[in-house]
This record gives C-alpha cells, sequence and structure tokens, in this order.
C-alpha cells in the first residue's frame, strides 16, 4: 500500500477547515454552530500534527500546539455552552434569529 | 535562570497575586461588605500599577517563550493603569453586586493574559495569552445575567471571537508547516514569499482584524459594546483592543518585517475602510454605547495609519495615541457608566439638558469627545497629530488625506453630542447625579490625562526613545 502524502491530508484539512466555516455561516441553531467551529479547530489540529510528522519530524512544536489547541477549545465551547443555557433561560430557544434585538 | 524568572515576570506575579488574594477571600466564609472589597481590590490594583513601574529589566525566558523589554513593560503599565480606572468607575455599578468578587477574579484574568500575550515570544504563547484573555471577557459580557442583551452579545462574543481564533490559528499552522519554526524572532529569516505563506499571512491578519474590530471584521463589535455592562464596554472598548494592538505592531514589525510591502497595502485598505464606515455608521446611531462602538472602530482606522509607517515613529505613535485614547475614551465612558448605573437610561435623547442638571460631568463628558475628536488643546490633537506623521513617514500622502478628511466627519457626530448636551432643552432631564468618591477619582485621572498627555512633551520623547527595539 502506498504511503499517504503531506498533500492528501492537507487536502482532507483544508476542506475541514471550509466545511466548518460553511457550517458557521449557514446553521442557525447555536450549539451546530459551536459544532462548526470545533470542526475548525480540529482541522488546524490535522494539519499541525501532519506538518510535524512529515516535515519536521524532529521537533515537537506542532504536537505540543495541537494539545493546547483541545484544551482551550473545551474551555472555549465551556463557556459557549453555559451562555447558551443562560440565553435559553431568557429567550427561551437556542435559534439566532431569535436573538436579534441588536442590529446595525 | 533563578531569580531572573521572579522579577522579569513581576507584573504578571502582581496579578496573579491579586488573583489568589480574591480567590481566598472568596473560599472564607466571611461575610465581606462589597463596599470593603471594593476599596481593597481598588488598593491592590493602585499597588500593581505603581509596581510596575520600578524595576524593569529587558530579558528573556524560557526558550523565549516570554520576553521582556521596557516598551514592553510601558505597554502593560498603561493596561493596568486602564484597568485601574475602569475599576474605579465600576464602583456606581458594582456596589449592589452580589458577584463583584467574581466580576474581579474574571476581569484580572484577562489582565493576565494580555500580559503573556504582549510579552509572548512564540505564536503558541501568544495563543494562550490571546485565548486567556478572551473567553473570560465572554463571561463579564453576559454578567447582567438576568438582561436579555447581554446574553446576545455574549453570544455573539463568544462565536466570533471564536472564528477568528480559528482563523488566526490555520493561519499559524500553515507558518508553522512553511518555516518550521514558531518563534517569532527566528520566523522573519524563514519567510519566503510563497503563496502558501501569503495565504496563511491573509488568514493572521483577518484573525488580528476580528481582535481590533477593523471594518471588514467589524460586525460584532456594536453589538457586543451595547449589549454589554457598561463597565466592560470601557474594558472592552479600551484594554483589549489596546493590548491585541501592541500585540498587532510587535508581530508586524518584528515576525513579518520581510512582508512590509505586503502589509503596508493591507493596511492602506483596512484603514480606508474602518475610518470611513465606522465614521458613517456612527453619525446614524442613537444609543450612545453603541456611537462610541462606531467612534471607536474609527479610532482604530487611525492607529492603523501611524501602524503603516514602519519606523520608530511608528510604533512609538501607537503606543502614545493608546495612552491618550485611554484617558479620552475611560473619560467618557465614566460619565455614562455613572448615568446608566442610576437612571438606565443610554440613548442620546436622554442626554438633552445635560449640562442644567450635571456641568461638571458635562464638562468632562464634552473634553473626552474633544480628545476623540482631535481639537488642538486636548491630548487627542497629538496623538492624532503624531500618528498622520508617522503616516506620512511612507510618503503615502492620499490615505493621509482620507484621514484628514474623515476627522472632519467625525467632528460633525462629536459636536452632536456635546450640542445634545450643552444646548437642547429637555422637559425630563437625567437628575442631579452625585458621584461618588472612587469614580469621581477616575474622572480627575482622566481629565488630567487628556490634559496634561499633550501639553508634557516628556512622555511621547520617553516612549519614542523606548521604541528602539524594532
Amino acid at each position: 500500500m502506498n504511503e499517504i502524502s503531506i498533500t492528501q491530508i492537507l487536502f482532507v484539512s483544508t476542506a475541514l477547515f471550509f466545511i466548518g466555516m460553511y457550517g458557521l455561516f449557514t446553521r442557525r441553531n447555536m450549539i451546530t454552530m459551536l459544532m462548526a467551529i470545533e470542526i475548525i479547530l480540529n482541522s488546524v489540529n490535522i494539519n499541525f500534527v501532519a506538518f510535524n510528522k512529515y516535515l519536521y519530524p524532529g521537533k515537537l512544536d506542532g504536537v505540543f500546539f495541537t494539545i493546547f489547541i483541545i484544551t482551550i477549545a473545551a474551555a472555549e465551547a465551556a463557556m459557549a455552552i453555559a451562555i447558551i443555557i443562560n440565553l435559553y433561560r431568557s429567550h427561551h430557544s437556542i435559534d439566532v434569529e431569535d436573538a436579534e434585538e441588536m442590529k446595525y | 535562570m533563578g531569580i531572573d524568572f521572579l522579577i522579569l515576570m513581576k507584573q504578571e506575579w502582581m496579578v496573579i497575586a491579586i488573583l489568589l488574594i480574591l480567590l481566598f477571600i472568596k473560599v472564607s466564609s466571611d461575610d465581606w461588605q462589597n463596599e470593603n472589597i471594593l476599596k481593597l481590590v481598588n488598593i491592590l490594583l493602585l499597588i500593581n500599577l505603581i509596581t510596575g513601574f520600578f524595576g524593569y529589566r529587558d530579558g528573556i525566558l524560557f526558550n523565549e517563550m516570554f520576553k521582556t523589554n521596557h516598551l514592553i513593560v510601558t505597554e502593560k503599565n498603561i493596561l493596568s493603569l486602564g484597568t485601574f480606572i475602569v475599576s474605579l468607575q465600576s464602583y456606581a455599578w458594582l456596589r449592589n453586586n452580589k458577584l463583584v468578587l467574581e466580576f474581579y477574579l474574571l476581569l484580572l484574568s484577562t489582565l493576565l493574559g494580555m500580559f503573556y500575550m504582549i510579552s509572548a515570544g512564540n505564536l503558541l504563547m501568544f495563543y494562550l495569552g490571546l485565548e486567556l484573555s478572551s473567553i473570560p471577557l465572554a463571561a463579564l459580557a453576559n454578567f447582567d445575567l438576568e438582561k436579555r442583551k447581554s446574553g446576545e452579545a455574549a453570544f455573539k462574543f463568544i462565536i466570533s471571537s471564536a472564528f477568528a481564533s480559528g482563523l488566526l490559528l490555520f493561519g499559524i499552522s500553515l507558518v508553522y508547516g512553511t518555516t518550521g519554526t514558531l518563534t517569532l524572532s527566528a520566523l522573519s529569516d524563514h519567510l519566503d514569499g510563497s503563496s502558501l505563506q501569503i495565504f496563511a499571512f491573509i488568514l493572521l491578519i483577518s484573525g488580528f482584524g476580528f481582535k481590533i474590530s477593523t471594518v471588514p471584521f467589524h460586525l460584532w463589535t456594536a453589538d457586543v459594546y451595547e449589549g454589554s455592562p457598561v463597565t466592560v464596554t470601557s474594558y472592552f472598548s479600551v484594554i483589549s483592543k489596546g493590548s491585541v494592538l501592541f500585540v498587532f505592531v510587535t508581530v508586524l514589525y518584528t515576525a513579518f518585517k520581510s512582508y512590509a510591502i505586503t502589509w503596508n497595502h493591507i493596511l492602506f485598505i483596512l484603514s480606508v475602510l474602518t475610518m470611513v464606515i465606522g465614521n458613517l455608521f456612527a453619525i446614524r446611531q442613537n444609543n450612545i454605547k453603541r456611537f462610541l462602538a462606531f467612534s471607536s472602530i474609527s479610532q482604530v482606522g487611525f492607529i492603523l495609519i501611524g501602524m503603516s509607517g514602519q519606523s520608530q515613529a511608528g510604533t512609538a505613535s501607537v503606543v502614545y495615541f493608546i495612552l491618550i485614547y485611554t484617558f479620552s475614551n475611560l473619560g467618557a465612558f465614566g460619565v455614562i457608566s455613572l448615568v446608566s448605573a442610576y437612571t438606565g437610561r443610554e440613548n442620546l435623547e436622554d442626554y438633552k439638558g445635560f449640562y442644567k442638571t450635571n456641568p461638571r460631568l458635562s464638562w468632562v463628558l464634552a473634553i473626552s469627545l474633544f480628545s476623540l475628536a482631535g481639537i488642538p488643546p486636548t491630548a487627542g490633537f497629538f496623538g492624532k497629530f503624531f500618528l498622520l506623521m508617522a503616516g506620512a513617514g511612507q510618503g503615502n500622502y492620499l490615505l493621509i488625506t482620507i484621514a484628514a478628511l474623515n476627522m472632519v466627519v467625525s467632528l460633525y457626530y462629536y459636536l452632536k453630542i456635546i450640542k445634545v448636551i450643552f444646548m437642547d432643552s429637555n422637559e425630563n432631564p437625567i437628575k442631579r447625579l452625585l458621584t461618588p468618591s472612587s469614580p469621581k477619582l477616575a474622572l480627575i485621572i482622566c481629565t488630567t490625562g487628556i490634559i496634561l498627555t499633550g501639553f508634557v512633551g516628556y512622555i511621547y520623547e520617553y516612549i519614542f526613545s523606548m521604541s528602539t527595539i524594532f
């Protein structure tokens, strides 16, 4: 079986990045938007690990960065979900179209 | 190492110590009065500010993860000063709030994150600092838990800040892939201008653009500023934005030095768009917080002009302007937060006849707005003057002309507010407000700062002499 090249991995990660972006812009459910952002962050993780393994195998910078991104993404998700729960209490909905008091 | 690591990270240790003290107070079962907590925190922040001025040293720690020098120490002092003023102003709002300790724990965590971000010598450290400074800010934006607008603002902030971090990280990952290093000082030697690097660079700039709210990425700003409590809004507009601008200058001037031509074009477009759209939208606002949001967007446009100067004067003028901007914006927000805390009114019409009932507060607001507009006796004029001078150093006269025209436009809406305050009559004006002592102190500091920073030429020379590092 052929070795998987870095180009293929980069293709996957870039595709994930733009899928995440598309999801963020089209989805109207707050939790789904949060998931879209997680997809973006995971595409970055794939990038870092792939670069580290293929291009700079002697160093560990990329892997460290990935671990930190995973940790911080968890913190970010926790905070965002807390905010969404609070928003649900006041708006009785987690649709972004209902949180539209401030515009322009 | 050894003792170095205590001295070089002095300001960080101070903030960590304050955080621990507050945490102990929180955990211990003693019932503290809000008044006493606020007094204690203000004294601790004052100590933090004063110790910042003594004993700086240049140095690098943890394999270039953390670096510090005279300019960085000064930038941190500006942020400490701003936090101190914000804390003094929050008195009227926090006096009866049960969660006052939580507020300060979150606020100081963000300050700690900004300190690490400014000192970062490595993109990993920079990212950690950025997130430590933006995640607790989302919680702060939601601090008025029962208000609908507050929750909406917090959600908008966390989603756009997470998206901005995503863009920034994708850019950083591509930079890492093409150069193999994350250290800022080593980065400039490895950049070769390949198209992948340019793509990464543009992603990085858009990430930064979100954080400092330049125009194509500014849409969250006004909503978040309007929905958050006024104290948090002032923190957003001055401290949070200022810290990212400091880092932006450092990153552009050191790590991406070899891309100067590329980012000069980008800054040109961004600053023109930011000034024009910020000004045009500011004209049609009725909510005074929203108005100040757009005014702060257009101020960023001016800062970008100074940044495009690519010189020692460029750095110096940006730092100097942010110092002045701290005073003038916090002066304006100080008055607005008092009015909002006592009456809950935030619309422009409510300020009709404000001069009749509160002449002193009206004058503070007027001086702050004059300084934001850049009218000569106030410091804002000198700040904008140095920014435009630094920008003119590159010979980009078209940009300077657009900026000068925009200053005229901005004068229109700042004067409109002053007209509302001083000339319009109102049957139901805001009643006479008794200013408590700590917001009064904050307003005195701001007014003195606005008047003196411009006239004491030593301050600019001092900042200029430190900016040689780049």
